[in-house]
Formats: C-alpha cells, sequence, structure tokens
C-alpha cells in the first residue's frame, strides 16, 4: 500500500509543479543594465497584469548558437528571445524563429494606425518584431582632443590632427562603411563599393592608414573602460554605454554623432514552441511591444523605441530625472547625419569579408 | 610506471609521507595484473612440460580442476567486477563526452542538407558537365522549381541559402528573395521556367551559380577540411583560397608556437617555486602552497581583467616605470592586445598546473642524494643537474603535457587580451560556432586540432615515453 501512496503523492506533486511551470516565462535578454529597463518596463507590469512569472536569462550574445542546438535537440526551453535584427534574420532564414503577422499579432498604436505602418521600415524580417533603434557611433575624451574637439567621423582616421589610440570593434561590419566614407565615396554609394574585391580593398587600405593606433575592441564594455581609463582618445560603441558612461558616471567623455550607424535590436519567438506557451509568448509580445511600454522602457535607457507612435512619450530619465530626447539617437540634432546598417548586405557577404578582415588584422 | 619501493622520507613524522606510505601499500597489494603474470607464468610452464613430456597432466587446483582453469575464472569475475565498478563512470563518459564529441566532429564531412532539399535537382545535376560553358537544360530547371516550391513550403530554402552563401558569397539572399517570389509559379503548369528564373534573378543564369550547387551537393564532402586549410573546394578540384583570405593556417601555427613559449615559461617560472615548496619545512610549505593555489580558485575573467588594470599603457606597470624615469612618457610599452599580453596573461593562469605536478615528484626526491653528491666532492651545480634535476624531469613532462594541451585549447583570454596577433585558433572555431553558425567548418578545425594533440602526444611518447611522466 505505502509504496503505491507514495507514488501517487509524488506524480501528484509533479503533476501540480508542471501546472506551475506553464506560467513561467523565459525571456532571453543582454544582461545589466538594457535588461534592468526591460525588467522595468515590460516585465513587472506584465506580471503585475496577468500573474505570469517572468525569468531572466542573460543569454542573448550567443542565441543564434543555443537556439540551433535547442532546436536540433528537440527541446527549446525560451519562450521570448531578445535579438539584433541581423541576427534575427539569421535566425529566421534558419527556421529556428516563427514568423509573426504584425497586422493580427501586435497592437495597433493608440490612434488605429496599424502595427506594420507603426514600425514601418523596421520591421526587416518576417521573424523579427523591433523594440529600439540604437546606434553604433563614436565617444571621445573631451580632456585629450586639444581645442577643437572632432565633429566629423573622419577625424577618426586623422592621426595628425587628433594623435592616440582609438577603439574599434574587431568586425568588418560598420568598420568597412566608415572607411569608405571617409576615403571618398558617396554615402548611397557604399554598399555598391562594397560589394566589390576592390571597394573592400579600398576600405581595408584606408583603415590600414591608422592599424597601428587601433584598440580592437569585442565586448561592448570595453570601448567605456578603454575611455575611462585614457587609454583611447576615441573609440566605438553602442550609444547606450556612452550615456552611461557620460551621464550616470560623469566621465569627461562627449559624443560624435556624425556618421552614426543606425541598428535594430527586438523580439523573436522561437520556432517549435508547444501550441500553449506560443500563445502564452504572444500574448506577451502583444503586451510589451505596445507604443506605451516601448516610450516606458525609453525612462531607464537612452535607446530609441521603435514606434514612431512612441517617440512623442518620451520623457524624463526615472531617476536622474533628466530630459531623455536629447541623449536618443534619432534626436534630431543627433541625426544629422546617419547610416543605417544594411542587412540584407552583410546577410550575404558577412562571412566572405570577415575572412578578408581577420586575415587582415593577422597581417 | 615503474614500482619503485618507498624509500622513507628523512622527515617522517611529516603528513606528506604518511599519505604517501599508504598510497605505496595499495600499490603493493595484490593487482589483477599481478594475477595475470602468474597465469602468464603458468601457461609458459605448461606448455614448456608438454613439450618436454616429462610430467603428464596438467597441474590441478584444491578441487580438482585444472588451476588453469580456475584461475581464468576468478580472473574474469575480477574483470567483471572491475568493469561493473567503473560502469557508471563508463556510461556516463560516453553519454556526456564521446558521443556528443563524435556526433559534432562528423559534422566536418556530413553534408546531406543539399540533397535532401533539392532532391530532383541534384539527380538532374549529374547529367550536366560543370565545366561545359553552357547552362543547365529547362529540366534542371524544372526540377529547381519543383523543389524550390517544396523547399518554400516546408521553409527550408533560407537555410539552404545560409549553407551555400558559405561557399559562394550571395546565394544567401538569392535564394531568399528567390523564394519570395516563386511561389507565384505553379511547378506543374507554368513551364519553360528558365527564363522566368532568369527574370527573378540574374544570378540563376550564371554558370557559377549552378557549378555551386553542384560541387556542394555531394552526401559527405571534404569541402569543411579544405576550408580549415585555406583551401576550397571547387568544380575543377580543390585550389588554394585566395591570398586575402588565409588565415586559419596561420592561426593554427601561431597556436602551437604560442603554447610551446607559454609551456617553456611556465618551466621556468615553475621550477624554483616547486623546489622551494619540496624543500621548506611542511608548515611554510603550505602556507606558500595556498599561494599557488589562490589564483586557481579565483575566476578566470577576475584574473584576466587584472591583467588589463596592469599591462595596459596607462596601467600600473607603465605608470611605475614612467615615474621611475626608465619609460617615457611618450614611449609608453605595448604590454597588452598583442602576442606578450596573452603569454603574461596564460602563463599566470596555467603556472599552477605545472608547479603542481613537479612538486609532487620533487617531494619524493631525498635530499640526502644531494648531500651524497655533495660529500663526494660535487659543486652545487653538478650537484644539482647530474642528481636532482633527472629525477625531477617525469614531473616537468607531467606539467608540460598539461600546460601545453590547456594552452592549446585556450579561448577567452586570448580574446581579451590577445588583441589580433595574440589570439589562437580556438577564437575562430568559437566566431564560426556562435556568430557565422557555419559548424561544419568549426567542426573540421575543431578536428584538426584535436589530431595535432594526439600526434604530438604520440610524439611526445616516442621521444621522452609517456612512462616518464609523473603526477607524484
Amino acid at each position: 500500500m505505502k509504496p503505491t501512496k507514495l507514488l501517487i503523492a509524488s506524480s501528484a506533486l509533479a503533476l501540480s509543479a508542471g501546472a506551475v511551470a506553464a506560467a513561467d516565462m523565459t525571456i532571453v535578454s543582454w544582461g545589466g543594465a538594457y535588461s534592468k529597463s526591460q525588467q522595468n518596463a515590460y516585465h513587472a507590469p506584465y506580471t503585475a497584469k496577468t500573474g505570469v512569472n517572468i525569468i531572466n536569462d542573460d543569454s542573448s550574445n550567443e542565441a543564434v548558437a543555443k537556439l540551433r542546438a535547442m532546436n536540433e535537440a528537440g527541446n527549446v526551453t525560451w519562450d521570448v528571445v531578445d535579438v539584433v535584427a541581423a541576427d534575427a534574420m539569421r535566425l529566421c532564414d534558419e527556421g529556428l524563429a516563427m514568423e509573426i503577422d504584425p497586422d493580427t499579432q501586435l497592437a495597433p498604436a493608440p490612434d488605429g494606425t496599424s502595427a506594420a505602418d507603426d514600425f514601418g521600415d523596421l520591421l526587416v524580417s518576417d521573424c523579427f518584431i523591433p523594440q529600439i533603434v540604437y546606434s553604433t557611433t563614436f565617444g571621445y575624451r573631451t580632456d585629450l582632443v586639444g581645442d577643437t574637439p572632432p565633429d566629423d567621423v573622419c577625424d577618426v582616421f586623422d592621426l595628425e590632427a587628433y594623435p592616440g589610440k582609438r577603439a574599434l570593434e574587431k568586425r568588418p561590419i560598420n568598420n568597412m562603411e566608415w572607411a569608405l566614407l571617409c576615403d571618398g565615396v558617396a554615402k548611397e554609394d557604399v554598399y555598391d563599393v562594397l560589394e566589390t574585391p576592390e571597394g573592400q580593398d579600398k576600405a581595408l587600405a584606408k583603415l590600414d592608414t591608422i592599424k597601428d593606433s587601433v584598440v580592437w575592441w569585442s565586448a561592448g564594455a570595453d570601448t567605456p573602460q578603454l575611455l575611462a581609463d585614457g587609454e583611447v582618445v576615441m573609440g566605438s560603441t553602442y550609444n547606450g554605454r556612452l550615456f552611461s558612461l557620460i551621464v550616470e558616471q560623469k566621465q569627461p567623455v562627449a559624443m560624435l554623432w556624425d556618421a552614426q550607424v543606425f541598428d535594430l535590436d527586438g523580439w523573436i519567438i522561437p520556432a517549435g514552441l508547444s501550441e500553449e506557451r506560443q500563445k502564452q509568448a504572444l500574448d506577451y509580445i502583444y503586451f510589451a511591444t505596445d507604443t506605451q511600454r516601448l516610450a516606458d522602457q525609453a525612462q531607464y535607457i537612452s535607446y530609441g523605441p521603435a514606434r514612431a507612435s512612441s517617440a512623442p512619450l518620451v520623457g524624463k530619465h526615472a531617476e536622474l530625472g533628466i530630459d531623455m530626447a536629447p541623449h536618443m539617437p534619432t534626436d534630431p540634432a543627433n541625426a544629422t547625419n546617419t547610416f543605417l546598417y544594411n542587412y540584407e548586405f552583410w546577410a550575404d557577404y558577412r562571412d566572405d569579408i570577415d575572412a578578408k578582415f581577420q586575415a587582415w588584422l593577422a597581417k | 610506471m615503474g614500482r619503485q619501493r618507498p624509500i622513507r622520507n628523512s622527515y617522517d613524522g611529516d603528513i606528506m609521507s604518511e599519505l604517501k606510505g599508504t598510497g605505496q601499500q595499495t600499490a603493493d597489494a595484490p593487482t589483477p595484473e599481478d594475477a595475470f603474470h602468474e597465469a602468464a607464468a603458468l601457461d609458459a610452464r605448461e606448455t614448456d612440460s608438454q613439450s618436454s613430456g616429462r610430467n603428464g597432466g596438467p597441474v590441478l587446483a584444491a578441487d580438482g580442476t585444472p588451476l588453469k582453469r580456475s584461475l581464468s575464472r576468478a580472473l574474469r569475475r575480477q574483470k567483471l567486477r572491475a568493469l561493473a565498478l567503473i560502469a557508471p563512470l563508463l556510461i556516463f563518459v560516453l553519454f556526456s563526452f564521446i558521443i556528443p564529441i563524435g556526433s559534432m566532429l562528423f559534422r566536418s564531412v556530413e553534408n546531406g542538407f543539399v540533397e535532401q532539399t533539392l532532391p530532383l535537382t541534384v539527380a538532374e545535376l549529374k547529367n550536366w558537365d560543370a565545366e561545359s560553358d553552357t547552362l543547365p537544360d529547362e529540366a534542371l530547371y524544372q526540377a529547381f522549381v519543383t523543389d524550390m516550391v517544396a523547399a518554400v513550403e516546408a521553409k527550408e530554402h533560407t537555410k539552404l541559402g545560409s549553407r551555400l552563401n558559405y561557399e559562394q558569397t550571395g546565394l544567401s539572399s538569392l535564394f531568399r528573395q528567390t523564394g519570395r517570389k516563386i511561389k507565384k509559379i505553379d511547378p506543374e503548369t507554368d513551364g519553360p521556367f528558365k527564363d522566368k528564373l532568369i527574370d527573378i534573378d540574374d544570378k540563376w543564369g550564371e554558370l557559377e551559380t549552378w557549378r555551386t550547387i553542384k560541387t556542394h551537393s555531394v552526401r559527405y564532402t571534404n569541402g569543411y577540411f579544405l576550408n580549415a586549410i585555406d583551401m576550397q573546394r571547387t568544380a575543377e578540384g580543390a585550389v588554394a583560397q585566395p591570398e586575402n583570405k588565409r588565415i586559419l593556417i596561420t592561426l593554427f601555427m601561431r597556436t602551437l608556437f604560442m603554447s610551446l613559449v607559454i609551456t617553456t615559461s611556465c618551466i621556468l617560472l615553475g621550477y624554483p617555486v616547486a623546489w622551494i615548496l619540496a624543500n621548506l619545512p611542511a608548515r611554510s610549505a603550505n602556507m606558500l602552497m595556498i599561494l599557488v593555489l589562490l589564483p586557481f580558485w579565483t575566476s578566470l575573467l577576475v584574473r584576466t581583467s587584472a591583467w588589463k588594470v596592469m599591462l595596459q599603457q596607462q596601467g600600473v606597470i607603465n605608470e611605475v616605470l614612467v615615474w621611475l624615469g626608465i619609460v617615457p612618457d611618450d614611449a609608453r610599452l605595448v604590454l597588452i592586445n598583442n602576442q606578450l599580453g596573452t603569454i603574461i596573461a596564460m602563463t599566470h593562469i596555467l603556472l599552477p598546473f605545472m608547479i603542481l605536478p613537479m612538486y609532487s615528484v620533487m617531494q619524493t626526491i631525498q635530499p640526502t642524494y644531494l648531500r651524497a653528491a655533495k660529500s663526494m666532492g660535487a659543486t652545487n651545480w653538478t650537484a644539482f643537474w647530474r642528481v636532482y634535476f633527472p629525477q625531477s624531469v617525469p614531473g616537468i613532462g607531467a606539467g608540460s603535457i598539461l600546460v601545453f594541451i590547456l594552452s592549446i585549447g585556450y579561448y577567452i583570454t586570448p580574446e581579451i587580451v590577445g588583441g589580433t596577433k595574440g589570439v589562437f585558433i580556438s577564437n575562430r572555431i568559437a566566431y564560426h560556432i556562435s556568430s557565422s553558425l557555419n559548424w561544419g567548418l568549426a567542426a573540421a578545425l575543431g578536428t584538426i586540432l584535436l589530431a595535432v594533440v594526439l600526434i604530438l602526444y604520440w610524439a611526445y611518447d616516442k621521444i621522452v615515453g609517456i612512462d616518464n611522466v609523473k603526477l607524484g
């Protein structure tokens, strides 16, 4: 009798545990200040509204490889994943992310504009729900650049006027575009030139002129650290990192917004979820990407909301009380000269140009 | 490993030699190996006696069965018991290590995906001569449209595009965009397809595209391995990559060279430390041991980042040197983001793996030998070099193997402090696993790395002898 009872009791326990687990959601993001902004703007209100418990997992920088492995193992444990647009495209291509219909599965703007129109061009992949616009741009040490601070991206390539080290990302994306821009290629021709082997050589030749003065970074936190230590005079990184260096840590650093490269970050829902979990994930996405929620996130971090209808709602920083609009990459004063990451181009050329870039680096 | 009689230590009471005592006692107990030797000896005697015909029947055990059989039965039981004891570990290793690694390495040749996705096209392509200057005929285009419509339905076409994009730049978007437009075509009724497809994208009218598909449609490919050694698989066979894309061989060479440098510097720095540890009284040796082990218990990332703070141009070392006036302020030393940075940081991180085996071997070397050598007139140097050093070589061997093999697969430290010239092949493997998703190439690189390690291990066994390696 006894063992049977025990068995029944334990399976009942297991069942109830399973029922509890169904109300949990695992949301994957980047960690740090970014995850905190999502916790405040999306997760906390969602839990308050629905009672769903949200588990944070900071694995976004290896999300593509992990999702592929999970998919092959037939056990996807993530419900919603935050990735950059290029990764979303790759996941969509590999069949690892679910396709989304913006008109039926996303919230319309308060004035009734459909989600597809509200997000506009930013819906770069069928699987991608944009969340923020961020930019990769330069910051410079105000105390190390003399009396004429740099105001042009080509100052990065000018070793005479601004001697000292620069921090650039250890990958071709963005660097090749800036190199061509500063080698006299018109903005609209950059990707046409970069398609050709001659254009790639031209970009590398331009980068060659500053190669000895470059510190190559691979993590977004590197450049702020290098700037704070005075290791570099200027360096590229994500604008939110520079915001926190300048405004929150009060370092003698200023932004060089010229030729900032816009990029997108947003959600995907992994393919292969059970129907119930998929419904849950879609419900979360519907809630978390509406106009008000996207505007709320901007109170905590200086990334621009991806919906046009959210922009007028951006207010003040939740803790510092400063106006956030002037720190947004999308602010008209900052966005006089911008560049939009070309997803199609890099999906095609990434492997080829990366091999050339790495070979050039190793020389 | 030769089993030596324990030589009693001069400080007999201390814990270390007591521990060693128990270790050696177990080694003296009978082992299955002993039983084998005895059985072999019996065997030899039996054949001996049979051939000479001096003695009739075989030797019998107490219960009347032949001794040989009863012994082998006992041995078999013993072996089964030994197997049962190691079974949990064996099964664990099999499932958590050998099978996953095996399946990962298998990806380096596996290439069934192209044929699975485009079965009709691949069959048709067999009839087309890739070296001819004419485009494939209508039959192939029809087969391709049929395949492609099915692939779009199954959402496999973009995956195929990414696979083929590793071989020819541009195919990723070609498959993605063709997939969007091909939905409007009905493979049953809408023929002929050749012009329609070329209308969708000019690339379908280029020989290069079809050549790439044909070349990479084989079920098992050597393409990944060729890529891993800076070559590529083409319709005309294996050819070298263009010069400006060759990087992997350089990285392999650099990985081996730098691992050697790191191992050597670990020996040079670790040997004196191990010597001091082994020759101090137990109490102070334990204190020093903690200093050796402390970095071991600190997070790898913390240690690596600490080196960054020390070595960078505005870092501690440079500041001190400038303050002392040894280095001018405008010519600070570049100690990080290059090979030197990787060597310094990795030597520090791997040093305990060198010191510990050396220390445990040096523990067993009798100080009396040195004294004896000196009493017979040897100088300090001769006594060390001729008497002490040869006995410590097994410890160096064990430490070197550990350090070398660990450093050959190191990833995070070179990534952080290596800059451009101090990164290893493992950084490239990580890139292909997590960024480019070219797992086939990553698997091929990993397989080569594994093979290199095994070859070096074999060479080491031939030259030094693996028997000469002791962990204590």
